[in-house]
């Protein structure tokens, strides 16, 4: 009875801490501001389909969409389980679903064989970042926090997989001794092969089956409560993510409605504008971006295809498109820590542009949509390199020179070279 | 030239309109290598017959640069200009030299009250090629030339366009081979984004040095591309690498053209 309340106030508090932080991060995103995503529903969960559940953008690099597709059903199937795990934990029952028999069995003897392809593909994933140490693991963004968070993240989905496994080897081990409580269930095709360096005493058994048990869904609760913290949270935003994605063609970029207001008020004076409310040009801060831009940075999960394909960065540019959104999070966090301690109008000072992400970053994209492109989870860095830029060309009129002298010629000329209109037909006479 | 090239504004005096307006772009009008290809633009729309006219100097920046740079309020500008002048020329069909002219009047341009059916060259030569009316005879032969295609970020990634520029090419019964780095996983060629009119950042190397030392790779006769901008990135990488004599960087329509000798 005593494990039951402790199990039912541990998931309260594991869910209710979720929720709460959840919240928070919910907040921050809508510091953004309003963009209309709500169009072709249809379209967009066929995107969301499509892209998050199917993965089809990770099929472009076979190898880590394979083991990361074994995490992905593992971690999508063997949940199942914790259904199971939730129910025995409130009413102290053992392997509650055991009377679905024949299906029982398949279904733990799948569990079984996805664990173990967790475990492997983890290992695997550690070992590419850590001993072959994969260029696109690698960057200045990726120094410290984001580099033990990767490691941290895979660690844990270990010791998640092996407690499910020693627990189901005890607990088979447990069911041919006939202990008691322990119905007969299941079937083990990979835990029994555990079974040797187990004791054969029930009361050890008992212990080791009940820990890993424990282990198991305080690993769960806590692991969820890490999200928050972590670039593991794309395990669940991946999906609103591509829901609300763009779905014009990447080339087409937004047509600021409050210029149009302002140059057609400059090329007809009798049109009266809309009122809208004055805000700035572009973006400086996080609070300049939209709520989409802002999602974007909470759903990365720093796996560098973007960067890995950016030319900007391989020809030895500052320009990392993982950085700009690991920057943005992070500018998100700090700005949601100043709401909650100071409240929603502090100053700290700082901006996103200047204090996180350079100019030198901004003015070597090509605009190329290669990072775009590359996300397995429709990111889109170059939306929030294009708002910076706005605000320093509209706001600050701060660009590079050359870059100042090209936009004279545009506004003087109707070229960006230094022509004059009427040779525009030159190429005509000759031959 | 063997003809003239029709204006607007002169099609517009004799009352009659035309099929397409040939968008020009700036680099086509005034880049030396790019009024080439716009001059074999026209040779191959007078060639097929289609009642085809410019803008000449009415024409104006799109305003691309501009947007990519930042400067929202130049675009805006230099856009409704245009689109007051193609408006009132009640202009229905548009065909570009140039990926970026492309895209901003294909995507950017509806919402400020420009709506017209834009095609790229590419796609251009591409549908008279489907349409029997262009074929590769007549002219040089690229017979089992080896020939590697650079897609260009805004006509490819940006609008999904990959395979109207290769139609050209598959017609030359050439060797056609890809660079690892193709279609939507293309590399730029380093100019897009407004930088063909700066200086890159600082960094290890070019980034259309990166490109061209992968299309060399391939050992090519030809490196194709269907953008101007594409094309100085790329000659000027070929240039650099002092491959000049082995290895031409030519635009689709000029491949067509010098296929079917116009």
């Amino acid at each position: 009875m005593a494990s039951q309340i402790i199990f039912i106030l541990l998931t309260l508090c594991g869910v209710g801490l979720f929720t709460y932080n959840l919240r928070k991060v919910i907040r921050n995103i809508k510091i953004g501001k309003a963009e209309n995503r709500n169009d072709q529903p249809a379209k967009r969960l066929t995107t969301m389909l499509k892209v998050a559940f199917g993965q089809t953008k990770m099929a472009a690099r076979p190898i880590p969409f394979l083991l990361h597709l074994v995490v992905y059903l593992g971690f999508v199937i063997i949940n199942l389980e914790v259904l199971e795990i939730m129910i025995d934990g409130i009413f102290g029952t053992h392997r509650i679903f055991n009377g679905l028999g024949g299906l029982y069995n398949f279904l733990i003897g799948s569990f079984e064989f996805l664990a173990i392809g967790v475990w492997l593909a983890c290992a695997i994933f550690l070992v590419r970042r850590n001993i072959i140490k994969l260029k696109r693991f690698s960057g200045v963004e990726m120094k410290s926090w984001p580099k033990s968070d990767a490691n941290y993240i895979l660690i844990t989905e270990i010791l998640l997989m092996s407690a499910f496994l020693i627990m189901n080897a005890a607990d088979a081990k447990l069911q041919a001794l006939g202990a008691s409580h322990y119905v007969s269930a299941g079937a083990f095709p990979v835990s029994s092969l555990l079974q040797g360096i187990l004791p054969n005493d029930i009361s050890t058994l008992v212990t080791i089956e009940r820990a890993c048990w424990w282990f198991h869904i305080v690993g769960i609760f806590a692991f969820l409560n890490y999200l928050p913290y972590s670039k593991h949270f794309h395990i669940m935003f991946a999906f609103p993510n591509t829901y609300f994605s763009n779905l014009n063609p990447k080339g087409k970029f937004t047509n600021m409605a409050s210029v149009t207001n302002e140059v057609k008020a400059m090329l007809d004076p009798s049109f009266v504008p809309e009122e809208t409310a004055p805000g700035k040009f572009g973006a400086k801060d996080v609070n300049d971006l939209t709520w989409v831009n802002l999602m974007n940075a909470y759903t990365c999960t720093e796996c560098g295809r973007c960067t890995s394909v950016c030319p900007a960065n391989i020809t030895g540019k500052l320009l990392s498109p993982r950085k700009i959104m690991m920057d943005t999070r992070d500018r998100m966090e700090e700005v949601g820590k100043n709401i909650d301690k100071h409240g929603a109008d502090h100053n700290d000072g700082k901006s996103l542009l200047d204090d996180y992400i350079t100019r030198e970053e901004i003015w070597a994209c090509t605009s190329c949509n290669a990072c775009v492109e590359a996300c397995p989870i429709n990111i889109d860095p170059l939306a929030i390199i294009v708002d910076l830029r706005r605000y320093a060309v509209m706001e600050e009129s701060v660009a590079p020179a050359s870059i100042n002298g090209m936009l004279g010629n545009v506004e003087n000329n109707g070229a960006p070279w230094k022509y004059s209109p009427a040779d525009r037909l030159n190429w005509a006479e000759q031959d | 030239m063997e003809f003239k090239v029709p204006t607007m504004a002169e099609l517009m005096a004799m009352g009659e309109e035309p099929e397409i307006l040939f968008w020009v772009g700036c680099a086509g009008s005034y880049d030396e290598r790019a009024q080439k290809i716009t001059r074999d633009i026209c040779k191959i729309l007078h060639h097929v017959g289609i009642k085809y006219a410019v803008l000449g100097t009415e024409e104006s920046c799109t305003g691309d640069p501009a947007k990519r740079a930042g400067n929202e309020f130049l675009f805006q500008m230099q856009a409704m200009t245009n689109i007051e002048v193609l408006n009132g020329y009640n202009i229905k069909k548009i065909v570009t030299g140039c990926p970026h002219c492309f895209n901003t009047i294909k995507n950017e341009y509806p919402g400020l009250g420009g709506n017209y059916d834009v095609i790229h060259h590419s796609q251009l030569i591409q549908d008279l090629i489907n349409e029997g009316k262009l074929k590769a005879e007549g002219g040089e032969s690229f017979k089992g030339k080896k020939i590697t295609f650079h897609d260009p970020c805004y006509l490819g990634r940006a609008n999904d366009v990959y395979e109207a520029p290769r139609k050209a090419l598959e017609v030359l019964d050439a060797q056609l081979v890809e660079m690892k780095r193709c279609k939507n996983n293309g590399l730029c060629c380093g100019a897009g984004g407004a930088q063909m009119f700066k200086e890159p950042e600082k960094g290890k190397k070019d980034v259309n040095i990166e490109r061209i030392e992968e299309a060399l790779e391939l050992q090519p006769q030809v490196i194709a591309s269907g953008c101007p901008f594409c094309m100085t990135m790329l000659s000027d990488g070929v240039k650099l690498k002092d491959k000049e004599q082995e290895v031409k960087v030519l635009d689709i329509a000029e491949i067509t053209v010098r296929a079917n000798g116009l």
